[in-house]
């Protein structure tokens, strides 16, 4: 009797382990075979996870990008070490003494000098009561950052004088009319170099401040966040590319004003926006010129704030006792003043990052969740169409352990796909919010939010694909064979 | 020992609190080779009896054992790899995948036997010369006759190497030549060493095997089968 060789002889593997394996790389298969066959059911499917994908790393990129813009700007003025003390008006309770309030004077600035040892910087400041007016060559403009300063200024707030030099304490001791100023106010003023096409160094020039000549002896240099001096360099560099390629419809020379952003006027983060927009003149010009002369001018001159370095940041609370201490005595006990520490400034843009995280994420999350759902009710859905399917399958072997991993890995394939399709969109995404609304802050796509997104779709998939799974698996083999 | 044995099986089905006997205490003998139907009008109780002895499902009472293996008490998933392993199935409707291609169809026991890729496609391929349908491979069943749908489905029975192939009016979607052909099939198998166990409702294809099996209510009356609840055996007779 002729009996099949093939069959006879072939051996079969008796490890289950082996047969998991098949059944696991059949069941992907299956899985794209059956997404291939609904193209478009499939892709919509997938669409509530690509988009609760997307907008996971979309938004984790533009707290991330707000939040290295916050810090920058934080070293930017001046580190944590800095404590700024302000003028207050006195408190209610101290309402009945207010005649004997001081105020925040110069006294002050040598009893901390003398007197607080975990200091080792003081900078008083004398701002104008409104914003002045700057003009030089018949162009004006008004500037809040306007303050007469010692020169130690300079290193409390952490400027870099590029042209020229920073006033001198003799300077200050003749209450000399000169000023050092910021790029901002040389744009304004004696126009920008990216219009003029050469580099504007008005060192020597004067302006006038509220009427008052000075004459420019210092320049601080521009100072822009990383992102805003990335920009800035490729742009250059593409301007030097087409000069050097020859092309003769380069712009060049002065640019005329649409009279609209158009792009170019982009202020960039708004921490340098008002370091570039300093002007710094001597105290003593300050007090002795422009504010004497006032009538309600008081007879020892009143500053608004003190920038104060002490030598630790980590010493923060006994260098606050320290001043609070002297202060309390120049002061007669009532409290005109407040601190603002830089540690207020990290733990507020902390708190707010945290926030701006938990929401963003919240509305993600949801969106992923939605997208989940979408998965059961297509999963269901489709095993309702495959009832005979899944009979035939049964019948010809397949246990209910083959059935619900091949369920499952259909649902996370439909996951992983749309998690692959999110990563892919959201940086879309990211290109076109930031064509529409081009913040401060250049969106930072972080490895972490990836793999988080990513792995939250994977995982929704799964659960996703369990319910009906579970349900296919527990179909009767013979009613389903014979369901039509 | 017989290759099937049921002894005492009854199904019990429960409609609404009414109590329905499927299977009335029905005992049976299949052994290796034969060439078996089983016949019977609707409702008589076939269609159970075929899924009690192809392990699609288990009797209430009474003891059935497949090669050996007692079945009354398997899981579903020892019930899933008994069918896998031996056990080829042939229904009525084919019941082919529509999406696979024809190989695909044939491949799909091998799959949850754990035969590996190209092993499966080879065996495959020899099932379907086997059937004749060796030029047919990467057609989808909707662009095959019912002929040649039922030759797939053959080939898909016969490719774990099962020791019994059950049939379950493997004709009664075909015309009269075309069912002619693949009862010649069956036959051939049989020849071959195969059981081959063929459920129909009707006489005339009933005849062509040489063991016939009637049920009716539920029961199979004596008469019938000489050899009926191994009476043969019973040591009276011995």
């Amino acid at each position: 009797m002729h009996v099949w060789p093939v069959w006879t002889a072939c051996q079969r593997p008796p490890d289950s382990l082996g047969t998991h394996a098949m059944t696991l790389w059949n069941a992907i298969l299956v899985g794209l075979k059956e997404i291939w066959a609904h193209k478009f059911r499939s892709v919509l499917t997938m669409l509530g996870i690509v988009l609760g994908v997307s907008s996971l790393v979309t938004m984790s990129a533009m707290v991330q990008g707000m939040e290295n813009g916050a810090r920058e700007a934080l070293v930017a003025v001046g580190g944590l070490e800095k404590i700024r003390v302000e003028a207050q008006p006195v408190p209610v309770e101290q309402r009945h003494l207010r005649d004997f309030a001081t105020g925040v004077t110069l006294n002050d600035v040598y009893a901390l000098q003398h007197s607080a040892p975990e200091i080792t910087k003081v900078s008083p400041e004398m701002r104008f009561d409104s914003p002045p007016t700057l003009a030089a060559e018949g162009k004006t403009h008004r500037t809040w950052m306007t303050a007469g300063v010692w020169p130690i200024q300079v290193q409390l707030m952490e400027h870099v004088v590029e042209h020229g030099r920073m006033f001198t304490d003799l300077d200050n001791e003749l209450a000399r009319n000169v000023c050092v100023i910021g790029t901002g106010i040389r744009d304004e003023l004696f126009g920008k170099p990216e219009d003029t096409g050469e580099p504007v160094i008005p060192i020597g020039r004067s302006l006038t401040i509220n009427g008052y000549p000075f004459t420019i002896v210092g320049m601080f240099t521009h100072y822009e966040s990383e992102q805003d001096r990335k920009v800035r360099e490729v742009r250059d560099r593409e301007k030097q590319a087409l000069l050097a390629s020859g092309k003769t419809n380069v712009p060049s020379g002065t640019k005329r004003d649409r009279g609209w952003g158009g792009g170019g006027n982009r202020r960039g983060n708004f921490a340098f926006w008002i370091k570039n927009n300093t002007v710094y003149v001597p105290l003593n010009t300050m007090w002795m010129k422009m504010k004497s002369g006032q009538s309600n001018a008081p007879a020892t001159p009143k500053l608004s704030s003190m920038e104060i370095k002490m030598s630790d940041s980590g010493r923060i609370n006994e260098a606050l006792t320290q001043i609070r201490n002297v202060l309390m005595m120049t002061h007669r006990g009532i409290e005109d003043f407040s601190f603002r520490t830089q540690e207020d400034r990290a733990e507020e843009i902390d708190t707010y990052i945290r926030s701006a995280r938990v929401s963003g994420g919240l509305i993600a999350g949801i969106s992923l969740l939605v997208g989940g759902i979408g998965i059961m009710n297509i999963m269901l859905a489709s095993i309702s169409e495959r009832i005979r399917e899944i009979g035939i399958r049964k019948a010809v072997g397949a246990g209910d352990v083959a059935v619900f991993v091949q369920i499952v890995i259909e649902s996370t394939v439909i996951a992983i796909l749309g998690g692959l399709l999110g990563l892919v969109t959201s940086f879309g995404f990211i290109r076109l919010i930031s064509s529409l609304t081009p913040t401060d802050n250049a969106p930072v796509v972080t490895l972490s939010s990836m793999t988080l997104a990513f792995s939250a779709s994977v995982g929704i998939g799964v659960l996703a694909g369990l319910l009906p799974a579970f349900r296919a698996a527990r179909m009767n083999v013979i009613q389903s064979l014979r369901y039509d | 020992m017989a290759l099937l044995e049921l002894r005492n099986v009854s199904k019990i089905y429960h409609l609404g609190g009414e109590e329905i006997r499927a299977l009335d205490d029905v005992s049976l003998d299949i052994g290796t080779g034969e060439f078996v139907s089983i016949i019977g009008p609707s409702g008589s109780g076939k269609s159970t009896l075929m899924h009690i002895l192809g392990c699609l499902d288990t009797p209430t009472h009474g003891t059935v054992t497949l090669d050996g293996t007692e079945v009354q008490r398997a899981s579903s998933r020892e019930l899933a790899q008994m069918r896998n392993r031996k056990i080829g199935f042939v229904f009525q409707f084919f019941n082919l995948l529509p999406k696979l291609n024809v190989v695909q169809n044939v491949e799909l026991p091998m799959i949850y036997a754990g035969v590996s890729g190209r092993q499966r496609r080879e065996q495959a391929l020899r099932a379907l010369e086997m059937v004749e349908l060796g030029n047919r491979l990467k057609n989808r069943p909707s662009q095959l006759s019912g002929g040649q749908q039922q030759r797939v489905a053959i080939a898909r029975a016969l490719v774990n190497d099962p020791k019994i192939i059950f049939a379950d009016e493997p004709t009664g979607n075909l015309d009269t030549h075309t069912g002619e052909v693949i009862l010649a099939l069956f036959r051939r198998l049989s020849q071959e060493g195969r059981t081959v166990i063929l459920v129909t409702h009707n006489p005339e294809i009933a005849a062509v095997t040489p063991r016939r099996i009637e049920i009716r209510n539920g029961k199979i009356p004596e008469k019938v089968d000489a050899r009926l609840a191994g009476l043969d055996r019973v040591p009276a007779a011995a």
